[in-house]
């Protein structure tokens, strides 16, 4: 492999709070040097990253990539080329498969079929087995394949005794757990935020206090557990809370929240005529929820942003309201939408290092992943940005096999424009670029 | 004489007070057909309409069923098959289906809210939601609105009370919004669980006791109560919705003298209504059913008839 040069970016490494323009020698797949000015070596392969921003390889670290057992909506490869014209480098993908991720064999059949994916792929061991929430799953030997954290994501943990164990038997084997906050029996069948919006539009409401009051569960099992927490899609300003009061008295957790949460509202479901794409759970919120979850990012309470790519068939969608199922897609459409917030200044303190944390340093940290840094030394994956561009959301290009987006149509600011893995090119110009070994 | 621009009827939420003010006008001249020895005009000769029910019904239907008769539109109905779970043929893939052997309208009722709105989407014919889920019933809203513009002479500064089960009700959100656009008073009673998690979102005031809610009315309406609210916990036990909650004479004593009663059927009668009420004089229960028609053979025409002349 050519070594790659990267010359003339500006460069954001926040994990390092680096923010100067540099170039960067890559070879052998790892970041050989980063300084503010080098030789280029003729035999390189050179990108002239002027005028573009230069950052670690975005890691998305809630995926669902639906494979095995759904791969009419998306697989490990179209997922992966999916995060690769996204600008993700890296994604760690929920085990709510069928069958479920909930066993050694199944950790070794993503990183097999990941290995020459277009993206690193890091596998999420189910917590119980089955994801039934009633026995606690081989955390141990899953770990050991590889595993880089555990969840049931998709369904709760309703037995608090087995959230118990699993979060105490998860600190012994040094893994965090990923918790989807909801009581089942709040939830209730809802198919959206439960206010006035749903109020109006005859459809059943999902309450905030679903998931608050699973979220307020588990952080009180946490303060008796000890072990690490992490709060996938935080929607509400009480779960802002909660998880602010826990981080103050001195809690290990995290948490996530996702672009949608981040920029959508209930109305959107009036407005949108019962469009399903809007259908996602946890639901898109009020107002007040939104104004919170951009504060709660703000100041720290919030670590990371996530995508919860949910992608879904068409067909799937294309149906009465009730009978659709939730989630949204978002590995194309997670950078676009963040860094058009950016640009458009509409939030005063959300500066592109900011963001760059966000999707790079923090889902590291949380899930102890390799890279979030372009520190010498560490793997080659990186993501170029052109803060200018404009990116027009349509569905009908992406690499997912799925369309599923309350965005579809919108005009943004910001793209990125290469992404690279391992020192290879994975993504130029919104193309994905097969690797060399062909997946 | 006018006609409505627009191409669906989905909710009286969109409508306009003068949109309605038409209706209610249309569907008194179209009265006056139906007392007519032949109640036969050929407005609508040539002309094909789909009923589509995806639930049981049987005044609607039959309602809606007369108005094309009355108007001499051809029309067939459907009952459809719906559900989550068997995965059969899809509502869009059902009406397109229907829609290329030269339907122009499409009467649906069906059990998801919004799923008119979903339909109006995917077909050029006109689409009237005969009751989508716990969304709207807008031709029941538009009914009871003419059944009480046709005793009352008006409907602006009246009290209309609505008692019973708002939360699941269509026919109370198409009323909420209805009866308000036309200067209506409305108050909205009964347990604080059957009641939509946000009612300020309807501009209306809630009372627990319906012999706080009547004082003052012109008219109460009362709503059916489904078995299935009890089995979900919402209250403990039909016998004590009765005595809290339903109307009987001795609860509507505050309640205007010539105060009108109405129902959307079907009664319970014993639990939401005492049959004293139903049957009295006050009740305007069965002109209601007859308004139905008038309201639905207005629309028919409002939407098909006077486009193309």
């Amino acid at each position: 492999m050519k070594p790659l040069f990267i010359t003339g970016g500006r460069v954001v490494d926040p994990a390092r709070n680096f923010d100067d323009s540099a170039d960067i020698l890559i070879r052998e797949g790892v970041v050989e040097k980063l300084e503010k000015e080098l030789k280029q070596p003729p035999e390189a392969e050179v990108i002239d990253a002027a005028g573009l921003v230069v950052t670690p390889g975005l890691i998305d670290i809630h995926v669902h990539l639906r494979d095995p057992g759904q791969e009419y909506k998306e697989d490990i490869l179209s997922g992966t080329r999916a995060a690769a014209a996204g600008g993700f480098t890296a994604l760690a993908a929920m085990a709510n498969t069928d069958p479920a991720g909930d066993d050694p064999s199944m950790i070794r059949y993503i990183y097999e079929r990941a290995a020459n994916a277009a993206a690193k792929v890091y596998p999420l061991g189910a917590l119980t087995k089955g994801l039934e929430g009633k026995e606690m799953a081989e955390l141990g030997r899953m770990k050991s394949a590889g595993a880089v954290g555990f969840s049931d994501d998709g369904r709760p943990v309703v037995d608090g005794t087995i959230m118990r164990n699993a979060l105490q038997y998860a600190c012994g084997i040094d893994a965090p757990v990923i918790a989807h906050e909801e009581d089942s029996y709040l939830f209730a069948g809802g198919v959206m935020h439960e206010g006035s919006v749903s109020s109006v539009l005859g459809l059943k409401g999902i309450p905030s206090a679903a998931e608050e009051a699973m979220m307020a569960r588990d952080l009180l099992i946490l303060k008796l557990t000890g072990g690490s927490l992490h709060l996938a899609h935080v929607s509400t300003a009480g779960s802002v809370e909660l998880v602010r009061n826990a981080k103050a008295e001195g809690l290990q957790l995290t948490a996530e929240v996702t672009p949608h949460h981040l920029l959508l509202t209930d109305r959107l479901v009036k407005n949108s005529g019962y469009n399903t794409n809007t259908k996602v759970n946890p639901p898109l919120r009020t107002e007040y929820d939104r104004q919170a979850l951009w504060a709660g990012l703000l100041d720290g309470t919030i670590d990371a942003i996530a995508s919860d790519h949910a992608p879904h068939h068409p067909d799937d969608k294309d149906v009465e309201y009730d009978f659709a199922p939730f989630g949204i897609a978002g590995l194309e459409t997670t950078l676009p939408l963040m860094l058009d917030e950016v640009a458009s200044g509409r939030i005063k303190k959300f500066t592109l290092p900011l963001l760059v944390e966000k999707l790079t340093s923090a889902p590291a940290r949380i899930l102890d992943l390799p890279g979030g840094t372009l520190a010498p030394g560490s793997p080659a994956d990186l993501t170029i940005i052109d803060l200018n561009r404009e990116f027009i959301v349509n569905p009908e290009t992406w690499y997912s096999k799925s369309r599923n987006t309350p965005f579809a149509g919108k005009r943004l600011t910001g793209a990125p424009v290469y992404t690279i893995v391992g020192g290879r090119i994975t993504m130029k110009e919104g193309v994905v670029t097969e690797n060399e070994k062909g997946a | 004489m006018q006609t409505l621009r627009r191409k669906d009827i989905l909710g009286l939420e969109e409508m306009s007070a003068e949109e309605i003010n038409l209706i209610l006008e249309t569907a008194r001249s179209m009265r006056e057909i139906m007392q007519r020895k032949i109640k036969k005009v050929p407005v609508l000769r040539g002309r094909s309409v789909l009923n589509l029910f995806y639930e049981p019904s049987t005044r609607t239907k039959a309602s809606f069923e007369l108005a094309q008769k009355y108007m001499s539109s051809d029309s067939v109905s459907v009952a459809g098959t719906s559900s989550s779970l068997v995965k059969g043929e899809t509502l869009k893939d059902t009406v397109r289906n229907v829609e290329i052997m030269g339907i122009e309208c499409v009467i649906m009722r069906h059990p998801v809210s919004g799923s008119s709105h979903y339909l109006a989407r995917n077909v050029e014919a006109s689409v009237i939601n005969a009751g989508d889920g716990m969304h709207e019933h807008p031709t029941q809203g538009l009914l009871d609105m003419f059944t009480i513009w046709e005793k009352k002479g008006r409907l602006e500064e009246l009290k209309v009370a609505i008692v019973g089960d708002i939360r699941h009700s269509r026919v109370a959100r198409s009323n909420l919004w209805g009866l308000q656009k036309m200067g209506a008073e409305v108050v909205v009673a009964g347990p604080p669980t059957l009641m939509p998690p946000d009612l300020n979102a309807f501009g209306v005031k809630h009372f627990t006791v319906i012999e706080e809610a009547v004082d003052g009315a012109d008219v109460v309406m009362a709503l059916r109560l489904q078995k299935e609210r009890q089995e979900s916990g919402l209250f403990p036990s039909m016998r004590e919705y009765a005595e809290l909650y339903g109307l009987t004479p001795q609860r509507i004593t505050r309640a205007k003298e010539d105060l009108l009663i109405m129902h959307p059927g079907p009664m319970n009668r014993g639990i939401e209504i005492s049959s004293e009420l139903a049957d009295g004089p006050q009740s305007v229960v069965l002109e209601q059913a007859a308004s139905g028609v008038a309201v639905r053979m207005a629309l028919l025409y409002l939407l098909l008839g006077g486009t193309k002349e």
